[in-house]
């Protein structure tokens, strides 16, 4: 059941700080498999499928196959990112080791924990998105100056999915719930939003439906970036991402708080 | 004034009122205990005390300030052991205890201050930069309690601190919040380990089905609740013993399975009828709080 209380707005504050603190100290000591686990796996998608099948194709989008994927990897290795940390790393911290409860019985309220995850989780999958920006540069596939604008897209995809996760971390009772909305949301997402393949090429009703997934207008917003152009509707594309993300953390915290707070 | 002050507090889930009209009140000083059966709701009377729940009704002060409403300035003053150790694993020691000195804002050097004394305290000295999983159930207890005074409380919650550890971890325990009571800090803990509150608090109070029964010393609830003498009596003729004789020798009688327990003013008179009967043992013993708990939420398992 949904109390009232349940539904004030969040109180945001820096108190978040030694919470995110604590992540980082955390990460920092396993920082290298997991910057291999974030860095490795988008990175030979994005090359094996951009020169073995690239190879096979003549331009995508009016550039090379591998630059086109360029962009589409960025997004989804940062959607990726963020999403693994709400989900896994933070049901860990909040379920299993049960850090969000000893963190509750200090000045520090609820609200702060869940903000500190929202950035904890952005700032990690900012790294994410910065690995393969640093192998678009190292290849040569854009130009740096016009591809910089691509760091606070990164951020604000880090921030859309961080949000969007965290509703699922509030309502899972066990790891296994994740497998719902990776199946159902996050892979549906990477084949419908134009990480592979120009939307245009999939049917009008699929083409309906990817329009209104975030994944999208983060998209339509990397691809121009990487290929030098300037993207239109930039703020539709930039409120889409704002709002999946900031009414998901909503949804998350007001759910969190019936979790918890009972 | 009370550093915590409960009036009339009510708690339900659903149609099932787990804090049913709670009062009660802590001095500055004392080690006060609350006693009850699994799910009397005791967990959840801590919870609305630290303000992590809002109550339906009722006024809770702790630490002169109002809860929920300033629960957050109140904790600043507040240490809690909880009845799980939720230590962070991926930190040592040390770091566990840097890291909860920044929820309260600490600065690092002001814990580091403070670190050797609480390792002191918690008997860890040499376990500094050990990890979370090298420690002992006894050790990580230990820490839990230290990891709850990085903040120098003035009121420390503690949540069946013992419950799951051998003797001598749980004598350890018991120093230590002797210790903490010497130097004049408040203690709240809750407990079913009747020898623990015995030992440590000046009072107890007694809870059942969301209420307090029973609140006083000790020795008080003893003396008040219950016959001073206890006389267990065991064997194959117990039940025709005490059809023909327990109303003459005790003031009360309560069988459990196949042991009768006798409880009365004077024990003498019984016991000397008892030492006659070859197909009876029996233990004399004085009454204990314990028996005032068994009396008070009866035997009845509570799952």
């Amino acid at each position: 059941m949904l109390k009232t209380a349940n539904f004030r707005p969040p109180t945001l504050s820096l108190r978040f700080i030694p919470v995110w603190r604590r992540n980082f100290l955390v990460w920092r000591k396993l920082a290298i498999p997991s910057i291999l686990g974030n860095l490795a796996d988008p990175a030979f998608y994005m090359l094996g499928l951009g020169y073995g099948l690239g190879g096979l194709l003549p331009e995508v989008g009016g550039v090379p196959y591998l630059t086109f994927l360029a962009a589409g990897t960025v997004c989804y290795s940062t959607m990726n990112s963020a999403t693994f940390e709400v989900l896994y790393s933070g049901f860990s911290r909040m379920h299993v080791q049960k850090t969000w409860e000893a963190i509750l019985n200090t000045p520090l309220t609820l609200d702060d924990v869940l903000l500190a995850e929202l950035l904890w989780a952005t700032s990690k999958s900012l790294l994410s998105g910065l690995a393969i920006l640093v192998i678009v540069w190292a290849l040569g596939l854009a130009g740096f100056g016009q591809t910089l604008w691509l760091i606070p897209l990164i951020i604000l995809i880090g921030f859309c999915f961080s949000g969007m996760g965290l509703v699922m971390n509030a309502l899972s009772p066990n790891y296994d719930f994740f497998m719902y909305y990776f199946t159902l949301v996050i892979t549906p997402m990477v084949l419908l939003c134009g990480v592979f393949y120009p939307v245009d090429q999939l049917p009008s009703w699929l083409q309906t439906i990817s329009a209104w997934l975030p994944l999208t207008h983060a998209i339509a917003l990397a691809r121009p970036l990487v290929q030098g152009g300037a993207p239109q509707q930039v703020l539709v594309h930039v409120l889409a991402l704002l709002a999946y993300g900031g009414i998901g953390f909503y949804i998350a915290l007001v759910l969190t708080r019936r979790r918890l707070l009972k | 004034m009370p550093l915590l002050n409960i009036h009339n507090l009510r708690k339900s889930y659903g149609p099932l009122e787990v804090v049913a009209g709670l009062d009660l009140a802590v001095e500055k000083g004392e080690c006060f205990g609350l006693l009850g059966p699994n799910g009397a709701g005791k967990t959840t009377t801590l919870r609305l005390a630290l303000g992590l729940t809002v109550p339906d009704g009722g006024t809770i002060s702790m630490l002169g300030l109002p809860v929920p409403d300033q629960a957050r300035e109140a904790r600043v003053r507040v240490g809690v052991v909880p009845q799980m150790d939720n230590l962070d694993p991926d930190f040592t020691v040390r770091e566990n205890l840097l890291a909860y000195g920044r929820y309260f804002g600490l600065k690092d050097a002001e814990t580091a201050g403070r670190i050797p004394a609480l390792l002191e305290f918690a008997g860890l000295e040499h376990r500094a930069d050990a990890r979370i999983d090298a420690l002992s159930g006894g050790m990580k207890r230990r820490l839990t309690l230290a990891r709850a005074l990085v903040n120098d409380p003035d009121l420390i919650f503690l949540d069946e601190p013992t419950t799951g550890l051998d003797p001598q971890a749980r004598h350890m325990m018991w120093q230590g919040l002797r210790r903490l009571l010497n130097q004049g800090k408040t203690i709240l803990l809750t407990t079913h380990f009747m020898e623990e509150a015995e030992r440590l608090c000046d009072r107890i109070a007694i809870m059942d089905h969301g209420k307090i029964i029973a609140t006083g010393s000790p020795h008080e609830l003893i003396g008040s609740h219950i016959e001073p003498q206890v006389v267990e009596i065991y064997g194959e003729g117990v039940a025709d013993w005490t059809a023909a004789h327990g109303s003459t020798y005790c003031e009360r009688v309560e069988k459990v399975g196949e042991t009768v327990f006798c409880y009365t003013r004077n024990s003498e008179a019984l016991v000397q009828q008892l030492c006659n009967r070859t197909d009876l043992r029996y233990l004399n013993r004085p009454a204990s709080l314990e028996d005032v708990f068994l009396k008070l939420t009866g035997r009845d398992l509570r799952d």
